[in-house]
């Protein structure tokens, strides 16, 4: 069964069964704090998928690497840190906010921006040139003056 | 001799292909009736000669011909019926070949029924597509032939990747593809369209029923996708923004996008440009969804084929026709003229606002997905976008979605009451935050699932609303029921299609109530999960024709009454040596599920069982049901259907009983 088991780990890294039994740590909180830190950590080896969900055998390294850390104290951005400094960026499932990531941060505001304001401008424009129709000429306006004035008496 | 032929059947109809791409198009531009009228035969004899090509390799499988490596790669003699069926879209060269099917598929649709369509419209827009499914038959005869044979015939055959014999995924790639590729339609419509120079409310009719169609099926595709991942992969997970799964979200939310622009178009004669964009972008996403998923520039659970060869070849069709019907826009679009006039707050008003949020969040999907390969590319620097950074950005984008949704159907054409729709969807509001009050104080936690709760229940109700205001009149009952019934289809399907939304939404919120246990227990501890215990009552082997499974007969009680069982196991596959997860799942009241993996057995019995209870979790993929239905019954609605005119307009001399 083992045998069969490790063959199929080592065959489908990301058929998941994620965090085992053995793994979880006594005290209710500080488990609850490494799922919430495992969920945003990239299991390097596998698809988008977070190492709290990936039953890879580095991802169960990394989530005992995590309660490990969490056991001596760290707080979350300390063990977040920690990961960074071993196997760099690729490791957070949210990218930092940094030169490299700029325009894919900025990207959605930017397009709702952009396109918010070309709407706006669209819908000005339009709003002007229906009124440049609807308001008539001096002579116009002259004359509708003596119409109404000739219908009032 | 049969594998043969229906190589032979794809070489033929890549010649036809061809010859449809250039004639009708030549045709409609010299305005020549009999060469635009060879487009209509060619498109049905392509479906024809690729449906034989398709029939010879299903053969090929049914029988277990070893002899062509494709069937040896992808099957096995003992494999069950269903699976040498769909085993033969399992794989790169099969799923290739569905996909120029329903392509041409749908090119003999256009041509069968578009009685009422100009005859150069017609003419260019099957051009247009048979340019496509040439160059997708050109990809599958150079690169990925599915016919090729094997010599000596080994005696067996590799079978099935275990993960794809699965029901769920023998209907996925199918529906997926009708999506995907029913968007061909309206985009060779858009580039019929932006040759002729002819852009009217009535093209907005002829295509509203195929983006209608392909989004019904694209909303299954992706359901079915998404639930298969949900009983498959073992922890209930469902989505996980994995650059496959954006594949298929992107044209999705663009297609959503060209559903509501398109109806401006029809009814208003306004968004034309805007129209014709989406149209060429909710079908460039499917081919850039082709793209990611087929070239192996990811490496993920979808991907099967890595293969440089192909990616050049098909980002090169990708290049063409991206590019070419950009191009084509560029120099066409200017010349169309604005349409109606309409204030900001009005019908058009509401349906720009959406086009605007919609196209963002698909910008969103798009940038997070390609960016960690362009900076990868051009750096060298490699990042991670995953679920916390789409939760982060599209999330917020869809709550102003789901806020403005029943405004929408609220506002009146042209210039609409703002004040006045929302003091008639004062009840969905009540009903929304009061929901939240109640789930909050009932459920406790964090607040974030009691929010989205809410929204999802005001959006529920408020997608009614202006169905309501219809009815409210009515004095009777059946003077009541007469008038529902009355009412346009479409009118009906807007609102289910919006609350099939509110209802997918309901059950996302309600996974912050989940319970999971992570537990080892022998047969016969009971386990506490939610509200309910599970026993498993004994372990047991079980043989399948290409497999062996544990099952674990389990039982779930309440109160200490069994009121479900459930047999969740493990199979291993005797071919490939791989083992596999059979999650037992139980729903309960309100699309509740109890959901029980095994995830090791050891050898003296003990278990390691991952168990929850997901509240609402059904209601996921049953607001996607939903959605699809609302999405039937508009494309019922009797505008739509086809050749209407003709027959409104003989109704007076004869008028049989309908």
């Amino acid at each position: 069964m083992r045998f069969v088991l490790a063959l199929y780990l080592a065959l489908l890294p990301s058929l998941s069964l994620a965090v085992q039994p053995d793994e979880l740590l006594a005290d209710p909180k500080l488990e609850e704090r490494a799922r919430e830190i495992s969920s945003e950590l990239r299991c390097l080896v596998c698809q988008n998928q977070s190492i709290d969900d990936s039953d890879a055998g580095l991802a169960r390294d990394l989530r005992l690497l995590v309660r490990e850390r969490l056991k001596a104290g760290d707080s979350n951005i300390q063990v977040r840190d920690y990961l960074v400094e071993r196997y760099g960026d690729f490791i957070l499932l949210k990218p930092p906010f940094k030169n490299e990531t700029l325009l894919l941060w900025l990207t959605p505001f930017a397009v709702l921006l952009v396109g918010g304001g070309a709407l706006f401008a669209m819908a000005q424009r339009r709003r002007r040139d229906s009124e440049v129709e609807a308001s008539l000429s001096e002579t116009d306006e002259a004359r509708l003056k003596t119409l109404l004035e000739q219908d009032g008496r | 001799m049969i594998v043969e032929i229906g190589h032979y059947a794809l070489v033929l109809a890549l010649a036809l292909a061809i010859v449809q791409a250039l004639v009708p198009l030549y045709g409609a531009i010299r305005r020549d009736g009999p060469l635009m009228a060879v487009a209509q035969p060619a498109a049905v004899v392509q479906f024809l000669l690729v449906a034989l090509s398709f029939a010879a390799l299903t053969h090929a499988y049914v029988m277990s011909d070893f002899s062509v490596v494709n069937v040896f790669e992808n099957s096995h003699s003992l494999k069950p019926l269903i699976y040498k069926f769909s085993g033969v879209w399992g794989n790169h060269e099969g799923s290739m070949l569905l996909w120029v099917l329903i392509l041409a598929l749908f090119g003999a649709t256009v041509a069968l029924f578009s009685r009422g369509m100009p005859d150069d419209l017609r003419a260019l827009v099957l051009a247009v597509q048979s340019w496509v499914s040439a160059a997708f038959l050109l990809f599958v005869l150079l690169t990925s032939n599915p016919f090729a044979r094997l010599d000596p015939t080994p005696l067996e055959g590799r079978d099935l990747n275990p993960l794809l014999q699965d029901p769920g995924l023998a209907i996925h790639p199918p529906l997926l593809y009708i999506g995907y590729v029913g968007f061909s339609i309206t985009f060779s419509f858009a580039a019929a369209a932006l040759i002729s120079g002819r852009i009217d409310a009535a093209w907005a009719r002829y295509i509203r029923p195929w983006t209608l169609g392909a989004w019904i099926f694209l909303t299954l595709g992706i359901a079915m996708g998404s639930y298969w991942a949900y009983y498959t992969l073992g922890w209930g997970g469902f989505w996980f923004w994995d650059p496959v799964e954006n594949a298929s979200l992107m044209p999705w939310l663009a297609g959503t996008a060209l559903l509501h622009s398109a109806a401006v178009m029809e009814k208003r004669d306004a968004l034309k440009i805007w129209t014709i964009f989406l149209a060429i972008l909710a079908f460039s996403l499917s081919l850039l969804g082709t793209f990611l998923v087929r070239s192996g520039v990811l490496t993920s659970v979808h991907s099967f084929a890595s293969d440089p060869q192909r990616g050049v070849f098909i980002l090169g069709i990708l290049v063409f026709f991206i590019g070419g019907s950009l191009a084509l826009f560029a120099v066409r679009a200017s010349a169309l003229k604005p349409g109606g006039i309409f204030a900001p707050v009005s019908r058009e008003g509401a349906l720009v606002l959406n086009n605007l949020l919609l196209t963002t969040s698909c910008a969103t999907v798009f940038i997070g997905t390609l960016y960690p390969l362009a900076l990868e590319a051009v750096t060298g620097e490699k990042i991670s976008v995953g679920a916390p950074f789409f939760n982060l950005t599209f999330g917020p984008l869809f709550i102003p979605i789901i806020l403005a949704m029943p405004f929408g159907q609220m506002l009146a054409w042209k210039r609409g009451d703002l004040l006045g729709a929302a003091q008639r969807l004062v009840l969905a509001v009540a009903i929304g935050v009061a929901g939240m009050v109640v789930l909050e104080a009932v459920r406790g936690g964090p607040v974030m699932p009691a929010i989205l709760a809410g929204l999802a229940l005001y959006l529920i109700v408020g997608s009614f609303v202006e169905i309501y205001g219809r009815l409210r009149g009515a004095k009777t009952l059946s003077n009541m029921i007469s008038r529902a019934l009355g009412l346009p289809r479409s009118a009906w399907g807007t609102a289910l299609a919006h609350a099939g939304v509110g209802i997918t939404l309901f059950g996302l919120a309600a996974t912050g109530w989940g319970v999971e246990r992570i537990v080892t227990v022998r047969p016969g501890e009971p386990v506490a999960v939610g509200p309910y215990e599970v026993v498993v009552r004994e372990l047991a082997p079980r043989d399948g024709s290409n497999f062996k499974e544990l099952v674990a007969h389990t039982e779930v009680r309440e109160a200490g009454r069994v009121i479900a069982q459930m047999d969740p196991s493990r199979r291993s596959f005797t071919t490939r040596t791989m083992v596999r997860t059979e999650a037992g799942i139980v729903t309960l009241g309100a699309g509740g599920q109890i959901y029980m993996n095994i995830a090791d057995v050891r050898v003296d019995g003990a278990m390691d069982l991952r168990l929850y209870w997901k509240p609402y979790v059904a209601l996921i993929w049953l607001g996607c049901l939903i959605m699809s239905l609302g999405g039937l019954l508009s494309l019922s609605d009797r505008r739509l259907r086809i050749g209407i005119a003709q027959r409104a307009s003989l109704r007076p001399q004869a008028a049989p009983a309908e």
